[in-house]
């Protein structure tokens, strides 16, 4: 599962786009097994391909998330209705819509963050009915934000080694003295941070403040921050923004990455549809508050009400442009001129001088 | 009787606490600071009225409006100097400015008028107080002045804020600074506004604090100013009404805990019924709940 | 398995990133200052140079440190406004000054009875460090500041209608809101608002020492610690804590109850450092004071606050001699100081000044370049 393997073959680098078949190939290379599904187990307009799909991978095996009728009012206003979903153990999905369509607030939902007004959310087979935050974490669910939200005035290791709390264990007594307990504990859980930081390439900024770091790494750190915690579904609230596409298309495989090598579940919400279409195995439209559409990505890619309601007439333009882009990008790493190239950012820029 | 006695006297030193709680609820809804020199305006309130009143022979009244006067310009000049150069950097080191501010005041006043207390004549030399119901009920000029300035001044204040241009302006900023600052109202003179009202009506609570308490010192602020942030805190820090029904309740519980139950423990039952209410309702009774966008 | 551009990536822009804190050299430099001060004090004390007012000082100035350190847990590391720290330490002083009495009848060697008061009036300020925490550490912000107020007042109130005597059998006697009755003004412990009273003096400047030391340890050990990581991580982000299942009570709640119980040990100190203690000497000011000590060392900074309260107690009192204006200056000075540490402006200016002195440095290895380069140049040709 050579990174630059994956790249080779990727959905949207080739020329005729993404389609579901080349993505199974690389899926069984990868040795993850089949495609997870993405369904909605109330919708009744695609039935047969939701059920067969989801016992090829994931058979036997109780859904990671599964939202029935989930919905919230702020005062009046319906934000979410009636939203369903159900996500395979091992399944990336994608959540997508305009702005201001409701997918934040189902995150925050999923996360207690809000506490929902009708439905119920039903996490690796047990209602989360009465958790809090902290304990939808402890069930293992983990998330990033929107908006960053690291813990700034700490050192990128230290971001860490919080999240690694659960599987740290001295009290508060061996803190305060320093007992050798505490040394043994602090060796451990250093040797694991370091772990995480080696897998994404980020060993050099451990001892920098997590504020401070350019915008990319903290995203990558807040990835890592949530993954520490060992969930078995992670939430990604708009990974790519921001980042320039190398830095997306690096992105990809990293959710892929991350996927394959902890065997866990993924939804997340992008507006980026390059990003979206490649690696999302299931795609849940939303548009106010509603879901519009449900399926695979070639369906949603094809599916007349989602042009209309949310990518309009821009899917074209951006398609092409995604993919000049892309082209650029692969002929740049054929040079191997990939990193002098992707320069987006002012701070990255100096750098390179 | 006794107790509407004692209703009386809670609700006038209610009013001397809610007229003080305005001008901290004000400050800390424009400027998100807790100004705790807010007491000591009180103090230099009272100072400057026994000057003018007792060492120039003024009129009691037209020593209030000097009061006034004074302290007007002293809120303007202490957030001009004090304040305005940390706006932005955090409540913290404005909070130890306000407090140094408060140790200038007090020691200013230690300095011109000394450690000794000054007896201040009230508003109301001479006038007798009021008997009802055979004798057993006494009701002082100053009570009745007292409770009645604060509704004035609560009735005239809301206006004020609601329906006048600059009021209009203060709570702009008070609700987004740098928005108000986009839509052209000058912030600087929002706040410098703001704290010449509150601290104009510190004057008027001074004086009337100490037409009813006739003892001063330079620490006689201090206290009633922790009590009336404390009442501004319990109706909700920020709302004018709220500050109005914080002091009034505030002021009950003091006269009713020293009459009914110990005069030592009183200051601890009223910091204790504003834990109680904090606890109920985490942002004070009127106060506005804060959510956090996630 | 992490490929060439994921790593170049991360680590591009690391020029601007700011290095974290290095907690050994914190600790060295906080280590260092209290034994270097108490080597210097002692040798002024020995030699004469300090008078015998200033010696009176040893005590509470390491008492302040000690306080400023454990409020600095409060208000810096787990960020939240205190302003009745002074409140844990009268829990601590009247408690430890109670025990040191009773255990002081049977008990002849004194270090031994102080450090007994010490640890009960820690042990006492943490219980009532943890009944009011419990309750109020759901509140954010301003308001939490005014009700640890509140808890301040609450308690001094409290301590002015306790009593504690020795009865005419040597028996302990408690009263509440008012004095006991029939004993001899000896044997009183803690009389209301005259206050703990008839205390032998038995801190000693090096108890004091011990004290900080003490102190600077666990507050430092804590930070650096699982438990101290989570303290500051809701600090920074209460949100994003919560997402990875930090409890923000449970991590507030030690914070504060730690810092009570090391307020508590530092107020038994300053019991058996006097006579005679009035509850009113832990009322608002004082705790203000410590906060006082705490921002002008800069917040969460631990060496910082030590020599602010060293400094700060030290100079009220060296300047005694100019007691009217000794105040107002202090008044002055501190709003002066919050000015040019805080305003932007000011701020600005001076890393301008800064960067002003530092080119001279660079500017020299500027020279260095050009030279080395034509070195290199004229070994290339």
């Amino acid at each position: 599962m050579a990174d630059k393997d994956i790249r080779k073959e990727m959905p949207g680098v080739s020329e005729t786009g993404h389609t579901y078949e080349n993505r199974q190939e690389i899926y069984y290379n990868d040795n993850v097994g089949g495609r997870a599904v993405f369904v909605d187990a109330k919708e009744h307009d695609q039935p047969a391909v939701k059920e067969s799909v989801l016992q090829e991978r994931d058979k036997d095996k109780t859904p990671i998330l599964d939202v029935k009728d989930l919905g919230i009012d702020f005062g009046g206003l319906t934000a979410v209705d009636s939203f369903n979903l159900t996500l395979g153990r091992t399944e990336i999905g994608g959540l997508i819509g305009p702005n201001g369509a409701g997918k934040t607030t189902i995150f925050n939902m999923l996360t207690k963050v809000y506490e929902p007004t009708r439905g119920e959310i039903f996490f690796n087979g047990k209602s989360t009915k009465g958790m809090n935050t902290v304990d939808i974490n402890n069930a293992g669910m983990a998330r990033t934000f929107q908006n960053i939200r690291l813990f700034d005035k700490l050192t990128v290791e230290e971001n860490i080694k919080v999240a690694l709390h659960h599987n740290t264990d001295y009290s508060l007594i061996d803190g305060m003295l320093h007992t050798p307990k505490y040394r043994h504990e602090e060796f451990r859980i250093r040797k694991e941070a370091m772990k995480y930081l080696k897998i994404f390439g980020m060993t050099k900024t451990a001892e920098y403040k997590a504020g401070s770091l350019p915008y990319g790494a903290q995203r990558r750190l807040e990835i890592m921050r949530a993954l520490a915690t060992k969930p078995k579904l992670l939430l990604l609230d708009e990974p790519a923004a921001g980042m320039n596409p190398s830095e997306t298309t690096e992105l990809m495989n990293t959710i892929r990455e991350i996927r394959d090598r902890f065997q866990i579940a993924i939804l997340l919400i992008e507006h980026d549809m390059n990003l979206v279409m490649n690696i999302c195995e299931g795609i849940a439209v939303l548009n106010y508050g509603r879901v519009i559409a449900k399926g695979f990505p070639e369906e949603i890619q094809n599916n007349p009400k989602v042009i209309e309601a949310y990518l309009g007439k821009g899917v074209g333009a951006k398609k092409k442009k995604t993919k000049a882009n892309e082209e650029e990008i692969e002929e740049a790493l054929k040079k191997g001129k990939l990193e002098s190239k992707a320069s987006g950012k002012p701070d990255e820029r100096k750098e390179g001088e | 009787m006794k107790l509407l006695t004692n209703l009386i006297s809670g609700l006038s030193l209610g009013s001397v606490y809610a007229i003080i709680a305005l001008g901290y609820t004000m400050v800390y809804g424009i400027s998100k600071m807790l100004n705790f020199a807010h007491g000591d305006v009180i103090m230099i309130g009272g100072y400057m009225s026994f000057v003018m009143s007792v060492y120039l022979g003024m009129n009691a009244w037209l020593a209030l409006l000097i009061a006034m006067f004074v302290c007007t310009c002293l809120g303007i000049l202490i957030e001009r100097l004090a304040y305005r150069p940390l706006r932005g950097t955090g409540s913290l080191a404005v909070l130890i400015t306000a407090i140094g501010v408060s140790y200038f005041l007090q020691n200013v006043a230690l300095l011109i008028w000394g450690a000794n207390p000054k007896m201040f004549t009230s508003l109301f030399e001479g006038v007798q107080p009021i008997r009802l119901a055979g004798g057993s009920l006494t009701v002082t000029a100053e009570s009745l002045f007292t409770i009645a300035a604060n509704i004035i001044v609560m009735i005239v204040l809301t206006l004020f804020v609601n329906k006048t241009k600059a009021g209009k302006a203060m709570r702009a900023v008070s609700e987004d600074n740098g928005a108000a600052q986009l839509m052209g109202i000058n912030v600087n003179q929002s706040i410098s506004l703001t704290f010449a009202i509150g601290s104009g009506l510190a004057a008027v609570a001074g004086v009337l604090m100490c037409s009813a308490y006739p003892v001063l010192t330079p620490t006689t602020g201090a206290m009633p100013g922790i009590k009336a942030f404390t009442a501004a805190v319990f109706g909700g820090i920020g709302s004018i009404p709220g500050a109005m029904i914080g002091g009034l309740i505030l002021g009950i519980i003091e006269i009713f805990a020293r009459a009914y139950v110990s005069t030592e423990l009183a200051d601890a039952i009223v910091f204790a019924c504003l834990i109680i209410v904090l606890l109920v309702k985490p942002t004070g009774l009127l106060g506005k709940k804060i959510s956090e966008k996630v | 398995m992490a490929d060439r551009i994921l790593k170049s990536i991360s680590t591009r822009g690391l020029k601007n990133a700011v290095r974290g804190s290095e907690y050994k050299k914190e600790a060295l430099i906080s280590y260092g200052l209290l034994i270097a001060g108490y080597i210097v004090l002692q040798l002024g004390a020995v030699s004469g140079l300090i008078g015998r007012n200033l010696q009176g000082q040893f005590v509470p100035i390491c008492v302040y440190i000690s306080l400023a350190i454990s409020l600095n847990l409060v208000v810096g590391i787990s960020g939240e406004l205190s302003l009745g720290h002074a409140g844990f330490m009268a829990v601590g002083c009247f408690s430890g000054v109670l025990v040191a009495r009773v255990v002081g009848l049977h008990l002849g060697f004194e270090p031994a009875v102080v450090l007994i008061a010490m640890f009960f009036g820690a042990v006492m300020a943490a219980l009532a460090g943890f009944v009011i925490g419990i309750p109020i550490l759901g509140l954010r912000g301003d308001y939490l500041a005014i009700v640890t107020l509140a808890f301040g007042e609450i308690i001094v109130n409290l301590m002015n209608v306790i009593y504690f005597g020795f009865d005419g059998n040597g028996h302990l006697k408690f009263a509440f809101n008012h004095p006991i009755e029939g004993i001899e003004d000896n044997d009183r412990i803690i009389a209301g608002a005259i206050g703990a009273t008839g205390t032998k003096t038995m801190a000693t400047f090096t108890m004091g020492l011990l004290l900080c030391l003490f102190t600077v340890f666990v507050v430092l050990n804590l930070k650096n610690s699982k438990q101290g990581r989570a303290i500051m991580s809701i600090r920074d982000n209460r949100i994003a804590g919560e997402s990875i299942g930090l409890s923000v009570r449970k991590y507030k709640l030690m914070a504060f109850v730690t810092s009570a119980a090391l307020a508590g040990m530092a107020g038994a100190l300053y019991g058996l450092n006097f006579s005679t203690v009035a509850p009113l000497k832990f009322n608002f000011n004082t705790s203000v004071l410590i906060l006082v000590f705490v921002v002008l060392g800069g917040v969460g900074n631990i060496w910082g606050g030590i020599i602010a309260a060293a400094i700060l107690t030290v100079l009220p009192e060296a300047f005694r001699q100019f007691a009217d204006y000794r105040m107002l200056t202090y008044a002055v000075v501190l709003i002066l100081v919050m000015i040019a540490t805080y305003n932007p402006t000011i701020k600005s200016r001076v890393s301008a000044i800064w960067a002003k002195l530092k080119p001279v440095k660079n500017k020299d290895k500027d020279k260095d370049k050009p030279k080395k380069a034509k070195k290199a140049g004229k070994e290339g040709a």
